[in-house]
């Protein structure tokens, strides 16, 4: 991408202009240096254009559609019934965070004892603790995204856990899209310091089938010793884009787990970077795409070991129906000196249709000698053998393929640590591996 | 056990059977009747397995000649699921292994499905635990097994218990049990025979596949079928089997070709 350089006349410089201008100035914030965080994602943004299959980055996914859209800044007090939002309500989060359209929701949002001075949102929170993390972590230098996130930052889920504190139960950010052609810019900051831990479910639902535009940016910061649980679930309605970039941080001796699930969406994109900036950190990151019809689901991660004696392992799945389209770009980067690392990557695909199709590029980048790296990817079919054991048992020939393809994505919903989201997870795959694709 | 009062549970006429346009099968008899525990014996590639999965309706096999009847309906019409809820059961030589889906999950949807379609009651899943334990002590398996997933890490025998467990919650009207016997130790396989002889009775017909006589020592058969080149050539009593074990399959082959030539 070339900063500086806006085509006069090209989709995406029309877009970015339209969201601008669409944009109304935000009210200063008091806190000066959000100001200038804002102030410079603004100028930013400015310099970049839109990301087109030019871009290596975006080779598979073309934002063509996306540039077409005109969105409007999400309306202020949209009236929403309780029952609409209480149905995404994960029984074991007692602390939960609404933002619906993007502006935080206190009628629908809760915060437990436990939970106390730990969960907040922007226009409420104590800045000393956020202002050396908040947008510090994603790097809007070439991203006209995150730029974008930042440069519209209104308000943020923020979860700062103090030194050796726990949060017990689950903490839902619950992120609802109820307006047509309407842009939000969801933003979390995850702060998870010294030998604390916590399980945050970062989810993402809509009341409606008309397109819109979700751009997220979520940092998480693990302090030495912390353990962060993150699951994302992307059930975004089905016209709906979706943007969204990830970086987490790791200090020493920290244990990062995550499941990412993609199953909503037109056009869907995950960048997640982890960082691991101190020897001995560990991470688990795991994610299930599954898609039908004409969606798009992206899904580029980076696990970067920039320290010695690190611990990496990702298991990633797509399964895709229709004439669906899953990309999956997973780069494993060792750095100069960074030694003793463990990492081990690995891409499965079904194909359940003719017409779907996926991309994947496992990439290992490594400059140190001292490594054990393992990486691999796989597309396949169900197998007909497997199919005919199953009717062999009296199980129609659907039924057969349904079990097995949920079987495939099982894996990955089994990995999430809470209960209820697991069996709702399990039955939105059934539902969707049900119907004929 | 060959009753008086039988009634012919299959009936294989002609069959012909090839894949990917290679005759495997080539102008087959078989029969089957109630009671009755039936050995089919043979070399590498004589068809056996073949003839297993067209049974059980494998979609890979095209039949070009022949016909089954099974108690009295055209098998052939039946799609693979149908001809289970029938009574057809295929122990496989290899099952299958479904990561992710628990033991006792598949194994009362298998159940549930085949008892809908005979128009009994389902079980919920507090009634299929005690049901599919009591059923799990005639194979010595352990309960253990009910939550993992489906085969995954489990050791040969221990596959192959499953598939008996699965023959046993089914109860069939005709179990193909194709090389129940392989890789099975000394008491793998006497657990083993002893299910089946435990699930063989007077209204069911047995068929087993194998290669080696010495499952049965354990299922005693009432007919010992020798395949060759995608046909049965002899056909004989239990004692056939030690012979076999003892002479080998040559001796039949030789046999047959000189009838051959002889009708000729």
């Amino acid at each position: 991408m070339n900063p500086g350089v806006i085509t006069t006349g090209s989709s995406g410089a029309t877009y970015i202009g339209n969201l601008l201008a669409a944009q109304p100035r935000l009210p200063d914030s008091p806190l000066a240096w959000l100001n200038d965080l804002r102030a410079a994602a603004v100028e930013r943004v400015g310099e970049l254009t839109v990301p087109t299959t030019r871009d290596e980055d975006w080779r598979f996914t073309d934002l063509t559609l996306l540039t077409q859209m005109s969105f409007h800044p999400a309306h202020e007090a949209a009236s929403v019934r309780s029952a609409d939002v209480e149905k995404f309500y994960i029984t074991e989060a007692t602390t939960r965070l609404v933002f619906v359209d993007g502006a935080y929701a206190p009628q629908f949002s809760v915060i437990a004892a436990e939970a106390a001075g730990m969960v907040s949102h922007l226009a409420s929170a104590a800045a000393a603790a956020i202002e050396p993390h908040l947008g510090r972590h994603v790097e809007p230098g070439s991203n006209i995204f995150a730029a974008l996130n930042t440069a519209f930052l209104r308000d943020a889920a923020l979860i700062v856990i103090p030194r050796d504190r726990v949060i017990p139960a689950p903490v839902q950010l619950l992120f609802v899209a109820t307006q047509k052609d309407s842009a939000s810019y969801p933003r979390c900051l995850i702060v998870a310091e010294s030998g604390s831990a916590v399980t945050v479910i970062e989810d993402y639902v809509s009341l409606q089938h008309e397109p819109y535009f979700t751009n997220s940016v979520t940092e998480v910061v693990l302090g030495e010793q912390a353990q962060v649980h993150h699951v994302r679930v992307q059930r975004e309605g089905a016209q709906a884009f979706h943007i969204a970039n990830c970086a987490v941080a790791l200090a020493r001796g920290s244990h990062y787990r995550s499941v990412s699930v993609a199953l909503g969406a037109r056009i869907s994109r995950l960048d997640l970077t982890v960082l691991h900036d101190a020897p001995g950190a560990e991470c688990a990151v795991d994610g299930l795409a599954l898609i039908t019809d004409r969606q798009l689901a992206d899904t580029h991660s980076c696990i970067v070991h920039a320290q010695p004696h690190g611990v990496s392992r990702q298991l990633h799945k797509c399964i895709v129906g229709g004439s669906a389209h899953a990309v999956f770009n997973g780069k494993v980067m060792v750095r100069p000196g960074a030694q003793r690392i463990n990492s081990d990557q690995s891409n499965r695909n079904l194909l359940l249709t003719g017409k779907a199709h996926i991309d994947t590029k496992p990439q290992l980048e490594i400059f140190a000698d001292d490594v054990k790296c393992t990486h691999g990817a796989t597309v396949g079919q169900l197998d007909s053998e497997e199919v005919f054991y199953l009717q062999s048992r009296g199980l129609s020939e659907s039924a057969a393929r349904s079990m097995l393809t949920y079987a495939f994505g099982a894996e990955i919903i089994e990995r999430i640590p809470v209960r209820s989201l697991r069996h709702q997870l399990e039955q939105s795959v059934l539902a969707q591996t049900a119907s004929p694709s | 056990m060959i009753q008086q009062d039988s009634k012919t549970i299959l009936e294989v006429r002609g069959l012909c059977a090839s894949i990917n346009g290679t005759p495997i099968l080539k102008n087959l008899n078989f029969t089957v009747k109630s009671g009755e525990v039936h050995a089919i014996m043979g070399p590498n590639g004589s068809g056996k397995s073949t003839f297993s999965k067209v049974l059980a309706g494998h979609t890979a096999y095209e039949i070009t000649a022949g016909s089954i009847q099974f108690d009295g309906r055209d098998l052939l019409a039946l799609a693979p699921e149908e001809r289970a809820r029938a009574g057809v059961f295929l122990a496989f030589q290899y099952p299958i292994e479904i990561p992710g889906v628990a033991n006792n999950q598949f194994l009362r949807l298998m159940y549930n499905t085949i008892q809908t379609q005979r128009g009994k009651e389902e079980l919920d899943p507090l009634e299929f635990d005690d049901y599919v334990r009591e059923k799990m002590k005639l194979l010595e398996m352990n309960p253990d097994f009910l939550d993992r997933s489906v085969n995954e890490g489990f050791s040969g025998g221990e596959k192959k218990r499953n598939e008996i467990l699965q023959m046993a919650l089914l109860e069939p009207r005709l179990a193909i049990l194709d090389e129940t016997d392989s890789g099975l130790d000394i008491d793998a396989l006497r657990i083993v025979s002893n299910g089946v002889n435990h699930l063989a009775n007077k209204d069911n017909g047995i068929v087993l596949v194998t290669h080696y006589q010495r499952m049965l020592n354990y299922i005693v058969p009432d007919f010992v079928h020798v395949m060759d080149q995608g046909r049965i050539i002899k056909t004989g009593g239990r004692e056939l089997a030690l012979e076999l074990e003892t002479r080998g399959y040559d001796w039949v082959h030789a046999e047959y070709q000189a009838a051959e030539r002889a009708a000729a």
